[in-house]
């Protein structure tokens, strides 16, 4: 027993259980914003159409969130006698971790963040070509006509928003000479921010991850008004809520990113030392809204239009951009 | 490590023979990115992250992706299932089952530890070693290789064009 108690408080296990721990509270602060943001989007919304919005329950209406996750979790969770039972299961639960384990690797504080691994930015690519699963699978299992479309659309978009989604971080994955987001991070507090640098890499950057997290105006694979809604018109549920929370998930852990990669992430113009948490926070907080104001403002593209803006404006610009980056970075090193 | 690397390939060469049997395509797909998902941890494991990552991104996150694609397209419905299951019968399997059998003994006897093998797994391979090599001696097959993926880039504009 004693040997038990001295292995585990030998300073090796501490310092592993006390990882663990700041993994679970990031994973909870991660999914309860995102919860949270389900409220922030409707009174937000709201304020920009002259309405009120959710203000019934609790302080602002803060407690609608809790409200909708009761009433979610107690829904009759059915599913249909057509569908491939596996599959079906399957692809919610792909949509929302894929989108969690995302955030494995954004740099939030010096010393918070779950992982700092060399490859990190790699690995983000990997879990969003991963994540396409899930609304792949969900479409086709769902064995309904409505649901297999948005599905075959989603993984169209996807599959072409991911190429140059790659591309246009190589830019920044050049000047900093790294694909840890952390040495990323600390190499744009030396410097400068790469959305200087980087404008035309921050611009394409942004496009694609709208596109990713299947939000306005990039989500033809749940035009309500074509498609019932799209690839999960089938479920319901938690289920459905899921794919629900899973988008806002997304939506949290793209902002992150955007912060680490382009906005020198713990960074602020005082106190860095003190409250490095704020200023993630606050610029996080930026970008969450900005998805926000982007579906209030604008409309729905044509599909095709919205491929051919992709294939032949967003990946010529993010080569372009890749060739400049990379000719200016041999340049300076006097290759 | 070790330990990781066993229950990988376990999980692999499982999910490899689950491809092979599985009467349904989607969900033969789908054992196919786990087997691949699977290989790219082993290769975590062998010291190689990189070509890990690369498993995941272009194989399991992008050429599968296309193959499950066209499948779902195709609407293969409960009728292919039992065609499946009717040419997968015992008799038809026996025969490449046994020469398979036969190259499993081979592969045996090639991995077993007393024959002189190169060790996985020595250094770690970091991303920056690959461009290095790809870009010193293999130089001239990166570039053959850019010279095919745009003779293809071509022929599916081609063949993708609309007759006027």
């Amino acid at each position: 027993m004693s040997a038990f108690v001295d292995w585990l408080s030998s300073p090796v296990v501490l310092a592993a259980i006390w990882a663990m721990v700041k993994a679970v509270i990031i994973l909870l602060g991660l999914v309860l914003s995102a919860a949270w943001m389900i409220w922030l989007e409707r009174r937000l919304l709201a304020l920009w159409q002259d309405r009120y919005g959710p203000n019934r329950i609790g302080p602002f209406g803060l407690g609608q969130v809790i409200a909708d996750m009761i009433k979610i979790f107690f829904k009759e969770d059915w599913t249909p006698p057509f569908v491939d039972k596996a599959t079906f299961i399957l692809a919610p639960l792909i949509a929302m971790s894929m989108m969690m384990l995302g955030f494995l690797f954004v740099p939030i504080t010096p010393t918070w963040g779950v992982s700092s691994a060399d490859l990190g930015m790699l690995f983000f690519f990997a879990i969003g070509g991963l994540a396409v699963y899930a609304v792949m699978l969900g479409g086709w299992a769902s064995n309904s006509k409505y649901s297999l479309l948005g599905g075959l659309r989603s993984t169209a978009q996807t599959i072409s928003y991911e190429v140059f989604m790659g591309l246009s971080l190589m830019g920044v994955v050049m000047q900093a000479g790294t694909f840890n987001l952390r040495e990323i991070v600390e190499y744009q507090q030396q410097n400068v921010w790469f959305i200087v640098p980087q404008f035309i890499g921050f611009c394409v950057w942004s496009l694609a991850a709208v596109a990713v997290t299947h939000r306005t105006p990039f989500d033809l694979p749940e035009a309500e008004s074509e498609l019932a809604a799209g690839y999960h018109t089938e479920y319901s549920g938690m289920k459905f809520g899921m794919f629900f929370v899973g988008e806002y998930v997304g939506i949290v852990m793209v902002s992150g990113l955007t912060v680490a990669l382009f906005f020198g992430g713990w960074e602020g113009p005082f106190w860095t030392e003190k409250i490095p948490f704020v200023w993630f926070a606050i610029k996080c907080l930026f970008f969450m809204s900005s998805f926000i104001l982007l579906r209030a403002a604008l409309p729905r593209p044509r599909y095709d239009h919205m491929m051919s803006a992709a294939w032949k404006v967003c990946l010529p610009l993010s080569l372009i951009n890749l060739l400049v980056t990379g000719a200016i970075v041999l340049w300076n090193h006097g290759a | 490590m070790e330990l990781l690397f066993y229950v990988a390939a376990a999980i692999a060469l499982l999910s490899t023979a689950l491809v092979v049997t599985s009467p349904n395509p989607v969900h033969a797909l789908l054992y196919l990115v786990l087997s691949l998902l699977a290989v790219a941890t082993t290769f975590f494991t062998l010291g190689a992250p990189f070509a890990g990552v690369l498993q995941v991104i272009v194989y399991a996150g992008a050429i599968l992706v296309l193959f499950v694609f066209v499948v779902m397209m195709l609407n293969l419905g409960r009728r292919t299932t039992e065609q499946e299951r009717i040419w997968l019968s015992p008799v038809a399997a026996a025969g490449p089952a046994i020469l398979a059998t036969v190259l499993l003994f081979m592969l045996g006897r090639v991995i077993m530890p007393d024959t002189t093998l190169t060790a996985a797994g020595l250094k770690t391979i970091t991303a920056k070693d690959v461009g290095i090599i790809l870009y010193g001696p293999y130089l001239l097959a990166v570039e053959l290789a850019s010279m095919l993926l745009l003779a293809g880039l071509v022929a599916a504009y081609h063949l993708g064009k609309s007759e006027q």
